[in-house]
């Protein structure tokens, strides 16, 4: 019986300016779950991935990996327990496409050649999908849904046990984005990983999610498991997954 | 009354952009010391500082070439002009060459370079920034400085001073061509004047220049790119900033080194 949970947020703040992003979010991720954070846009969701990683750093609170303060110990060994698919993929466009998947297998102490590197990555694009001759291009030569997959390939190429997806669906049709669903959930399951999915998109919700927490106006406005979020009761959630300009979240932000 | 508040807002507004500019030129600083601690500390990533090289050097070559040809030319033009006004026309090969080697050559090579490779680092880098692929970079335990900005500087700076070697060698060519084409002078007597008439410390001291040039630009390029704002108005912005920093600190830079490297 293991009760700490895999990651913990506790009282995260973050503001720009005079502009507060996040204001005292607590959450808690057990592991091996899967948990996708809904929200309007710019609410502070890519934000709390980053505070995460340390890529931002909150002014207030704290947060737990394993217990354990995410700041202290060493930056390396910490960060290479996290993938991150970005919301905009984020590849290196002067690289190509597998050194762009094996780009972390290249750094460090124990890097790989490059061929071992090159045929691992074509084994992880085949994982999402992709043929060995896209291994060769560069970002810029592929669709949005390949980038995309690209994006995942790189995030699980190091088999991590955090797995972040940031908006994984947005702007993909409705077949791709349920393609990309299908495939995040299967790697998780597959790798055992915990994951935390960003996404406004409900249909990704079901197909990802074993607990859904919805972020608002800076806090945590409703967390629980995804089988209670038809009956939540709750106005903010229900008018975000039943897609209603009435409510109570305004819509001139 | 109206003139009043004209005048304080006057004051107000000269106050802000002094503040502003003390404000950056503690941020450069920063950024310009952790640079510095990364060179000195490894991983270095070589294969970086090679595309660099290749990128920074190689392809500036064309630019540096013909703005110094044209130059030497130019100058040497105006020095026999101002010389005939002596009777003192016979200076011009050395004063050419000083001219050149001295100033022209490392000033003329570091803002053209500063147009062309601040601002496409600065472009680059912001990109980088804006699309997250700087944030992408730290979550695959790479650290950016290490893996972007130290290979950028440290190829400018090694790659000037062999730009202007070549520059100030093309310049002096220039004004030999004009000499010989078009103001009657000996072949072989100006080339005697030019090489006679250089010192070893003339040479030293436009390489140092050099140096701390290309330092200065790459440092201004990946500061502006690096800390670029968001959307594609922030990388524009980061572009212009890099080229107007940069050109302005190496010509105020360019004055400091001159009184230091030639004490009056
Ligand atoms: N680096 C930054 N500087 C200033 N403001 C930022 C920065 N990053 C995010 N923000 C602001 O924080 C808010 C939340 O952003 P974000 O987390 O990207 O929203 P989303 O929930 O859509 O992912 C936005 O209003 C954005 O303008
Ligand atoms: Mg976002």
């Amino acid at each position: 019986m293991n009760d700490i949970p895999k990651i913990s947020l506790r009282g995260v703040s973050k503001s720009f300016g005079s502009k507060h992003v996040l204001a005292n979010v607590d959450l808690d991720i057990v592991g091996g779950e899967s948990m996708v954070i809904i929200g309007g846009s710019g609410t502070g969701k890519s934000v709390l991935l980053k505070c995460i990683l340390g890529i931002m750093r909150p002014d207030a609170g704290e947060i737990l990996i394993d217990g354990k303060s995410a700041t202290s110990g060493d930056r390396d060994a910490f960060l290479s327990r996290f993938g991150m698919l970005f919301q905009g993929g984020a590849l290196f466009d002067s690289l190509p496409v597998w050194h762009n998947v094996a780009f972390r297998l290249r750094q460090g102490s124990g890097r790989l050649s490059k061929t071992d590197a090159r045929d691992l990555a074509i084994l992880k694009l085949r994982r999402v999908g992709l043929k060995p001759e896209v291994a060769d291009l560069y970002p810029a030569e592929l669709s949005g849904g390949m980038q995309k997959r690209v994006g995942l390939a790189r995030a699980i190429a190091a088999e991590p046990e955090i797995i972040f997806f940031d908006e994984p669906t947005t702007g993909l049709d409705p077949i791709m984005s349920c393609v990309i669903n299908e495939l995040i959930r299967e790697i998780v399951v597959e790798m055992g990983a915990t994951a935390m999915t960003i996404t406004h998109d409900m249909s990704s919700v079901r197909a990802i999610a074993d607990k859904v927490a919805m972020l608002h106006d800076g806090k945590v406005q409703w967390t629980g498991p995804i089988g209670e979020i038809d009956a939540s009761g709750d106005p903010y959630l229900d008018q975000f997954i039943n897609a209603r300009a009435e409510g109570p979240i305004e819509s001139v932000r | 009354m109206a003139a009043t508040t004209f005048i304080q807002g006057f004051l107000a507004s000269i106050g802000r952009s002094t503040l502003g500019l003390i404000a950056s030129f503690g941020r450069v600083t920063i950024f310009l010391v952790e640079t510095l601690s990364h060179i000195i500390r490894g991983p270095f990533y070589f294969t970086e500082l090679g595309h660099q090289l290749l990128r920074i050097g190689y392809f500036s070559l064309p630019v540096v070439g013909l703005t110094t040809l044209f130059t030497g030319g130019a100058l040497a033009l105006q020095i026999y002009a101002g010389g005939a006004r002596f009777n003192a026309e016979s200076v011009v090969p050395s004063i050419v060459a000083i001219g050149m080697v001295r100033e022209l050559g490392p000033v003329l090579a570091g803002l053209m370079v500063a147009g062309r490779v601040a601002s496409s680092i600065a472009a680059e880098l912001g990109t980088m920034r804006v699309t997250e692929q700087i944030d992408a970079l730290t979550t695959l335990s790479t650290n950016p400085m290490k893996y972007l900005v130290v290979p950028r500087v440290v190829a400018a700076t090694i790659v000037m001073p062999l730009l202007v070697l070549v520059g100030n060698t093309i310049g002096i060519m220039g004004g030999y061509l004009v000499g010989v084409a078009r103001l009657d002078f000996n072949a072989a007597t100006y080339i005697q004047n030019t090489v006679d008439f250089l010192e070893f410390g003339d040479l030293t001291s436009s390489l140092i220049k050099a140096a701390v040039f290309g330092f200065i630009l790459g440092l201004m390029g990946c500061y502006s790119g690096y800390n670029s704002g968001r959307g594609a108005q922030g990388v524009g912005q980061a572009t212009t900033n890099a080229v107007v920093s940069a050109s302005v600190l190496i010509l105020s830079v360019n004055y400091l080194l001159t009184e230091l490297l030639f004490p009056a």
